[in-house]
């Protein structure tokens, strides 16, 4: 989510839009997509699949250092090197800068200090990656090498070497360190009245250490600009006008100078949000005069692409014997990287969102360090918060207890209840997904020795967002669709089913094209979970806009009032007797004589949907325990989440996985792991341990539908909320296995070890 | 710089081309043979993204250079279907859904092709194990392993 | 860099002889290339690939194996009599890297890349492997534990290739084992390994040999692991003082992927379960 923007982000919008209650003839059908082809025979081209003529080949020189001040950069060497066509630093960039965009720069292209091992602070393009990556060698860089931080508790120490003065927003708390630089608070009642009605009150400490996106398609991209300052680039991302913003602001010039095409996207889960590459590969390309192709290794991925937040927090919350939860409290504190805009204040506000309380309070507090600049992942922020929140209160009910699920539903936020955050909430499912656990046969099956079951909630607001589509008729009365939104989950296949069931044709008629960002208006990043939601509710009203036109040509053609039509099974009819008698006109007959009739049809919706309805999930995890190696092995899971309609079911259930595995890999064993020198020590596959084929079972899904009421089909976004319960389920399941409950991710073996050591020495 | 000259046969067809010593085969297929089906998602053998069949065997082609390619015969994911006719397992994976940005997919197809070679009825776990190498971010494999044993169905059937 | 494909050894260990700078036998490259993309790239590499026999598995005279050089990992553990000769160097070899690298990956080039964490080095340890190593200075026959020196070192002098890997014939009522400790499933390197090779007499080992991975700088064989196994029945006992040998031995450090704590503790956990995978192989055998 772009926090950058300030954008107001609240899940409890009133916006009712809700009007097509079924039943659907292609809505919640699963056809194949229309992309699986070029998909499944390697056709589809991705960010590396572009080549062109004269291209040449570019790398990034990146700091070894945590922390250093760029004293010198000599580049003539590397220039000298035949081969070698452009050499670019900072000073290829724009200046004056100011905000976000001042941000991304530094961070794409060091400024006076590298602030990050890996920090970009030079570029080459040559004419083979071989010379290009030669020339690097070349680039001799004086550093003073400055003390560092990477560690978010340690930032806010006094003493803490400061990364940036003056980085802070005003309204801080008195006495911060310069690395705190954005404070957050909110909540309602008096949570000490709430803690002092408390039967039992638990106050527990967490920490959670930066995980990747870990998407599998490395950032890449091919960027052209002639010397008239206009430029084409193509690229892997998630929002084509974003980056075509930011290169402008970057390399200053005008945003419409550069078209960005968007390539296929393997994966982006939040961290193909902004650039990294992209503005390099212009400046190269503009100082070369040639195209230049510009990939990052997957050791840059790790190194210097946006990986989450690493969190420090604190939470207290108070229940009555019976259950019921009086109060809660929560203290996050987030690091994002050498920058800005850690998302702690969704942490902060997802914290609670699950339950309906009287006294509630949060606050966040958004540090800076050593490290890369944090980019969105899935839910940014709320899966730490889910970690901390619903292990306290999974260890309430194993003090009291009682029964996990029945002490959720006791509790749980419902329509009409002030959520956490501030708004009332709307009609939301959390209480349906909790009673769909609770009758699910998982949460009754029978467990073994050494193995425990955890469940958890999660909450995410998802997102609206300037939207853009348009819906073009053929001549013969098939449609093709534009959309903004890069397609990363078979979204081309869920626009396709939403124009299909509003305009009564069958879903092979429709095409799904992702437009360039000089063939359509703006739209917003594919995230929040906002492409099904907001591009899904711009193509339903785009389809109803062209609907109106055709049912116009028709009234034109009979002679009667367009009122006296009505548009169905792909026609036009007249709307009962008065209308007249006339044999209804179908899409194709309409289209076969729009050029006489009027001219071209097409549908439009530019505008900014905001009832994008929050989204709630349960989930149900066995997890079993080797007590001598502290080894977990994840051997049942189960996700119940609120879809709120499920436009392609398949594609859902694909979201609700997904987001689980990445959950269980940053529960168990996920992480940034930094040495003494500020380096990073595992920028690889084989070190970041993302979850395997074998190291997971099935992963069962339930989708329930509680229709919202902002979209016309009542679709809620599904994208992200299934990464926020798996931490504390899995952290949950290990405590019921072991005995012993981790407040400290990843639960690595050692860890876990550790733990029962602790425990049995406790004992003895 | 020291080129070398290979000959080798891709998906059948006669190839010729000069490479860079240090050129991994993938290189070659994507930069020097425009076959961009295999993707490199690491360079370093821990994905699976830019598996080929090379004589015979599964590998990662970013962990053979270009030169080693010298009267080999190689298969990748753009020699998989049968012209217009898809194979089963690249039926099975659209039909599953068992892909959601698809960057994985044609390695996952061309390695889980090796496996139905070498066992046509493999359980669930066989799938994991032969499949480690294949890292999918987005889909939690579930549903790979769902269409990977319903085309092997298929195929023992047709076979 | 120069790629070279010698028809014979001697014509290697000549190449060799004769290069100048960073000069490497490559077998299945599966480390080399990653070393290659990390900016390691040799001035020479002499692929062995091309030489004859290199991809062979036979018997020997005495009834043990001759591996070729360049046989990967997916031949060797698909190939019947070695897995029942054995069976635990076979799981070693298979535990490396993914069914892609297994394509690949040979045992040699496992060894030769000096690994600490190295999964078929302490098999073949275990196993009482040797090598066979032709330089300028000739032919010698060397065991598997003597040809590392440290991470990333070995013994092989400049210019010295090797030739086969040699694994004995397998003792009458002998078995062997081998597994690892990784966080994960697969596609990890080993937090600590540990092979386990023995033989039995009616219920009483006789002989028997431990070694362990990624507890030193090199694989070990640990001859207080091995002492206490023989002359027992693999009771309560000897797994308790086989464990705390295990737990003993080498200097482990603490690095990303473990603590020594831990692989100390590990070690002692894998070589009771090893011990008694590798006794009812030796149980079952003839
Ligand atoms: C994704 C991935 C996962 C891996 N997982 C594991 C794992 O789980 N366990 C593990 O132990 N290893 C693992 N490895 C490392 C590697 O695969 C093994 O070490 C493998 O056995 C190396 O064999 P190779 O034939 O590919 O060696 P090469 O890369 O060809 O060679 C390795 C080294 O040995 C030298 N060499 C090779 N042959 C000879 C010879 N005949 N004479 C003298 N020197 C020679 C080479 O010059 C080089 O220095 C993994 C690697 C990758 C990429
Ligand atoms: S690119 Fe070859 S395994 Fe990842
Ligand atoms: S579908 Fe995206 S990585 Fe597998």
């Amino acid at each position: 989510m772009a926090l950058d923007e300030g954008k107001d982000v609240k899940g409890g919008h009133d916006a009712r839009e809700y009007d097509h209650q079924g039943p659907f003839r292609h809505v919640g059908t699963r056809p194949d997509r229309p992309d699986g082809v070029d998909k499944v025979t390697g056709r589809a081209h991705f960010g590396a699949d572009a080549y062109a003529p004269g291209m040449l080949h570019a790398a990034i020189l990146r700091s070894p250092h945590a922390h250093a001040r760029i004293l010198k950069i000599d580049t003539s060497r590397a220039e000298a090197l035949e081969g070698v066509k452009a050499v670019v630093t900072r000073a290829d960039f724009a200046e004056g800068l100011e905000g976000e965009d001042w941000n991304i720069l530094e961070n794409i292209m060091a400024g006076e200090k590298a602030l990050y091992d890996g920090h970009a602070v030079a570029a080459v393009a040559a004419t083979s990656k071989f010379i290009a990556r030669d020339a690097l060698a070349l680039i001799e860089v004086e550093y003073e090498i400055l003390p560092h931080v990477t560690d978010v508790d340690e930032a806010m120490q006094p003493g803490a070497p400061v990364i940036r003065e003056g980085a802070a927003e005003p309204g801080l708390p008195e006495g911060m360190h310069p690395n705190v630089v954005r404070y957050h608070e909110s909540g309602h009642g008096d949570v000490e009245a709430g803690f002092a009605e408390a039967d039992l009150v638990i106050q527990r400490h967490f920490a959670t250490e930066a995980t990747h996106q870990g998407y599998i398609e490395p950032h890449a991209c091919l960027a052209q600009m002639g010397p008239d300052g206009r430029g084409d680039l193509w690229c892997t991302t998630q929002g084509h006008w974003n980056v075509q913003k930011l290169c402008a602001s970057l390399l200053g010039v005008e945003a419409s100078a550069i078209r960005v095409t968007a390539s296929e996207i393997g994966g982006g889960f939040g961290g193909k949000t902004t650039v990294f590459i992209e503005p390099v590969a212009m400046a190269l390309a503009r100082k070369s005069g040639r195209p230049v192709k510009l990939v990052m290794s997957r050791e840059e991925v790790f190194r210097a692409s946006g990986p989450t937040s690493s969190a420090s927090m604190d939470v207290r919350i108070g229940m009555k014997k019976d259950g019921t939860m009086t109060a809660a409290e929560g203290t996050f504190r987030l690091q994002g990287g050498a920058f800005p805009y850690a998302p702690m204040e969704f942490t902060a506000m997802c914290a609670f969102a699950c339950y309906d309380l009287k006294h509630v309070r949060q606050r966040g507090f958004d540090v800076m360090t050593n490290r890369p600049k944090q980019a969105a992942y899935r839910a940014p922020g709320s899966p730490m918060a889910a970690f901390a929140v619903e292990s306290v209160v999974d260890e309430l009910c194993q003090k009291l207890g009682l029964d996990p699920i029945e002490v959720r539903l006791k509790n749980a936020a419902r329509e009409g209840t002030r959520a956490s955050y501030g708004p009332t909430y709307p009609r939301i499912g959390l209480v349906e997904t909790l009673e769909a656990a609770r009758a699910h046969p998982h949460y009754s099956a029978p467990l073994g020795p050494n193995q425990g079951r955890g469940i958890a909630c999660g909450f995410w607001f998802n997102y609206g967002g300037e939207t853009s589509v348009t819906l073009a008729l053929s001549m013969d009365g098939t449609v093709q669709i534009a959309v903004g939104t890069p397609d990363i989950g078979g979204s081309r296949a869920s626009m396709a089913l939403m124009a299909a069931e509003e305009l009564g044709i069958p879903y092979e008629d429709i095409r799904v094209t992702i437009a360039d960002t000089a063939s359509l208006g703006f739209n917003e990043i594919s995230h929040g979970s906002r492409v099904t939601y907001a591009s899904g509710l711009a193509v339903i009203k785009a389809a109803r806009d062209a609907k109106r036109k055709l049912i116009a040509r028709a009234a034109d053609k009979w002679g009667i009032d367009p009122e006296a039509v009505e548009w169905r099974d792909g026609a036009a009819w007249p709307a009962g007797d008065n209308a007249g008698s006339f044999e209804p006109l179908t899409i194709r007959e309409i289209c076969a004589e729009m050029g006489a009739t009027g001219g071209p049809i097409a549908g439009h919706y530019e505008a900014t949907p905001e009832g994008a309805g929050v989204s709630f999930a349960t989930h149900i995890v066995d997890a079993e325990l080797d007590p001598e190696t502290g080894k977990v092995t994840i051997l049942r899971y189960t996700v119940v989440q609120d879809a709120g309609k499920a436009v392609h079911p398949s594609y859902v259930e694909g979201q609700f996985q997904g987001g689980a595995a990445q959950g269980i890999g940053w529960a168990l064993n996920e992480e940034y792991i930094y040495g003494e020198d500020g380096r990073l020590q595992n920028p690889g596959f084989l070190d970041y341990r993302i979850p395997v084929a074998s190291d997971l079972p099935m992963i069962d899904t339930v989708i329930v539908e509680v229709p919202n009421p902002g979209h016309p089909y009542g679709v809620r976004g599904v994208g992200e909320t299934s990464i926020c319960p798996p931490l504390a389920a899995v952290a949950n399941a290990v405590s019921n296995a072991a005995g012993v409950r981790l407040r400290q991710l990843p639960m690595r073996p050692a860890r876990i070890l550790e733990a029962l050591e602790a425990q049995t020495d406790g004992e003895g | 710089m020291s080129m070398v000259h290979v000959s080798a046969r891709v998906n059948g067809d006669p190839v010729e081309f000069l490479c860079d010593s240090r050129e991994t085969l993938l290189d070659v297929l994507r930069d020097r043979l425009a076959l961009t089906g295999a993707k490199e998602g690491c360079g370093t053998g821990d994905c699976g993204a830019c598996s080929v069949i090379f004589n015979g065997r599964l590998v990662a082609s970013c962990l053979v250079l270009g030169a080693e390619a010298e009267g080999a015969e190689i298969e990748t994911i753009e020699g998989m279907a049968d012209g217009e006719k898809l194979h089963p397992l690249q039926q099975k994976i659209i039909a599953h859904a068992a892909l959601q940005c698809g960057i994985c997919t044609p390695g996952i197809l061309i390695a889980a092709k090796a496996l139905l070679a070498k066992n046509p009825d493999p359980d669930e776990e066989t799938i994991r194990y032969w499949l480690a190498g294949n890292l999918c971010r987005c889909t939690g494999y579930d549903k790979i392993i769902r269409a990977i044993q319903d085309a092997a169905a298929e195929m023992r059937e047709e076979a | 860099m120069q790629y070279l494909k010698p028809a014979s050894f001697e014509e290697a260990v000549a190449m060799a002889g004769e290069a100048h700078g960073d000069v490497r036998f490559l077998a299945g490259g599966t480390d080399l290339l990653v070393r290659m993309r990390m900016g390691a790239v040799p001035d020479v590499l002499i692929d062995l690939k091309h030489i004859p026999g290199v991809y062979d598995i036979e018997r020997t005279e005495n009834g043990g194996w001759r591996i070729g050089v360049a046989v990967p990992g997916a031949e060797l553990t698909e190939h019947a009599g070695l897995r029942a000769d054995w069976p635990g160097v076979v799981e070693a070899v298979g535990l490396i890297g993914s069914t892609q690298v297994q394509g690949r990956a040979t045992p040699v080039g496992n060894l030769a890349n000096a690994s600490p964490a190295a999964d078929s080095v302490p098999a073949l340890i275990a196993a009482g492997a040797e090598v066979e190593v032709l330089g300028p200075g000739g032919r010698r026959r060397v065991a598997v534990g003597d040809i590392p020196a440290g991470p990333g070192r070995t013994r092989l002098a400049q210019g010295e290739v090797i030739s086969a890997l040699y694994l004995p014939p397998r003792a009458a009522h002998g078995g062997d084992a081998y597994q690892r400790f990784i966080p994960r499933t697969e596609m990890d390197i080993a937090v600590v390994g540990c092979a386990v090779s023995l033989s039995r007499d009616g219920n009483v080992i006789t002989e028997a040999r431990v070694a362990l991975g990624a507890m030193a700088p090199t694989a070990l064989m640990v001859e207080e692991a091995a002492s206490a196994l023989v002359g027992t029945t693999l009771g309560e006992e000897a797994l308790e003082a086989l464990s705390e040998a295990a737990s003993a031995a080498g200097r482990p450090i603490d690095d990303k992927r473990g603590t020594a704590k831990f692989r100390r503790h590990v070690a002692g956990v894998l070589a009771r379960r090893v011990a008694l995978v590798a006794y009812e192989r030796a149980g079952d055998a003839k």
